[in-house]
């Protein structure tokens, strides 16, 4: 037996859910338990009691509204996965999920776990981060949403308050059309990616409208290189324009763990972000680094 | 104190209700609770897929789950993939013909995984039977005889629906 002692809840509603997160002290919510259950565990977290939310209705759902894809929190990422909407409008994230661990985790890893949990190498935080999602939590007040540049607090921490729970994740979606390519470096297949960059571009007339390019790995949360955006908009897009204004990703603020050096970090960031975008605007049909995952 | 529950869960077709304290992992239950020490036990963090179930008919690790999150629910383990006892699954059978198993310590997660993979993807390339058993970590580092096990499953598995 590796979790430590705790008391266990499976409230079947939202409110009960949220009135037991705002009295009880020492709680954890357990979504689908990809990250929670190995760091109980491991013992990495005590918690006095655990609120499993899988039995809360109506926290799961795929479906599109005003020009976004509202997904909600509970929603496995199998269902992310198979979904005939977010392959066909939300390309970005169809190509992220490949890369989430592995069919047995993805059957029971949810959306809103994901962006709680919030690993700087988590492939649905950095696809909020690309398309500027918004997530909406509820709390004893109420309903709030928070703009996902605000979400990241710091590292393995959202911006939500202890007694608040993540309902819905808002993915506006980009014109039909629009390019996408995601991307990541890890030593095997569904590891931890060092390094990950996602592009998602909209090309009208040969050049480059509108860009959103976004590493994950480097730094705590997911960073959104702004100065390559704005480097490449209005640009047509060709390798050399993209191989030098990625460079700029080498001076974001990296980390350094076991895995890798900030520099090696900084390396990636460059040249990942550059591969995304040739990938998205179709230069790298033909790269021996664009193999199908 | 541990909080303890009273749960049923369906194991390989058979019904059983249980008490269980609430921090027992579902792949502890299966194998101290039941006795069905066929579902492994490696790294017991979800890295080594050797305790990969079927949770409805979906894998899923089971050192990733608490057993009161069963309650309710079909789990299968290696020991229910074969249709009798004296009678192999085609997978079962492809894996002993093609040296898909040397020391058989990543086996069950192997044969789990595979088994619902097959079904989703009945006609699978050698990169996508890789894929699939990314997360399933053999030691003896046995992959080709794995993957070939896999491949010629998959044409045994047809043949038999056929």
């Amino acid at each position: 037996m590796k979790p430590p002692p705790f008391q266990y809840h499976d409230p079947k509603t939202l409110a009960e859910a949220v009135g037991l997160l705002g009295k009880l002290d020492n709680a954890k919510l357990l979504a689908g338990g990809q990250s929670l259950m190995p760091m109980l565990n491991m013992r990495f977290v005590q918690p006095d009691h655990i609120i499993d939310i899988n039995l809360v209705e109506g926290l799961s759902g795929i479906k599109e509204s005003g020009g976004a894809i509202e997904i909600g929190a509970m929603t496995r990422q199998r269902d992310l996965e198979f979904s005939d909407l977010i392959k066909a409008k939300c390309p970005l994230l169809h190509q992220a999920i490949m890369h989430i661990g592995h069919r047995q985790t993805r059957n029971r890893g949810t959306i809103g776990g994901s962006l709680c949990h919030l690993d700087p190498a988590a492939e649905l935080v950095s696809v909020c981060a690309a398309h500027d999602a918004t997530v909406t939590v509820v709390g004893p007040n109420g309903t709030r949403e928070i703009a996902f540049a605000d979400f990241p607090a710091g590292y393995l921490t959202p911006a939500i308050e202890l007694n608040e729970i993540v309902t819905t994740i808002r993915i506006p979606l980009w014109p039909a059309g629009h390019k996408a390519a995601f991307i990541e470096f890890s030593r095997r297949h569904g590891d931890f990616a060092i390094v990950s960059a996602a592009a998602l571009l909209q090309i009208d007339g040969g050049r480059i409208s509108r860009a959103s390019v976004t590493v994950g790995g480097v730094a705590v949360a997911p960073v959104r290189a702004g100065d390559v955006e704005k480097a490449i908009t209005g640009q047509a897009p060709t390798s050399e324009l993209f191989a030098e204004a990625c460079e700029s990703c080498r001076s974001i603020d990296a980390m350094a763990d076991i895995h890798a050096s900030a520099d090696y970090r900084q390396h990636l960031a460059a040249v990942l972000s550059r591969r995304a975008l040739e990938k998205a605007a179709g230069l790298a049909d033909n790269a021996p680094w664009n193999r199908v995952h | 104190m541990t909080d303890k529950r009273t749960i049923t869960v369906s194991v390989n077709g058979a019904k059983h209700t249980k008490e269980v304290p609430v921090r027992i992992t579902l792949a502890d239950f299966i194998r101290y609770e039941l006795g069905l020490t066929g579902t492994h036990l490696g790294c017991e963090h979800g890295v080594c897929g050797a305790c990969t179930i079927l949770l409805d008919g979906r894998s899923a690790r089971s050192c990733l789950m608490l057993a009161v999150q069963a309650d309710g629910h079909d789990v299968l383990t290696v020991e229910g993939i074969a249709p009798s006892p004296d009678k192999l699954h085609p997978l079962q059978e492809a894996f002993r013909d093609n040296h898909g198993l040397q020391c058989g310590f990543c086996t069950p997660g192997m044969l789990t995984t595979l088994l619902e993979f097959l079904g989703d993807n009945p006609d699978p390339t050698e990169q996508e039977v890789r894929i699939a058993i990314s997360g399933n970590l053999c030691r003896c580092t046995g992959y080709q005889g794995i993957v070939l096990a896999a491949l010629d499953a998959a044409k045994r598995m047809k043949a038999a629906r056929a």
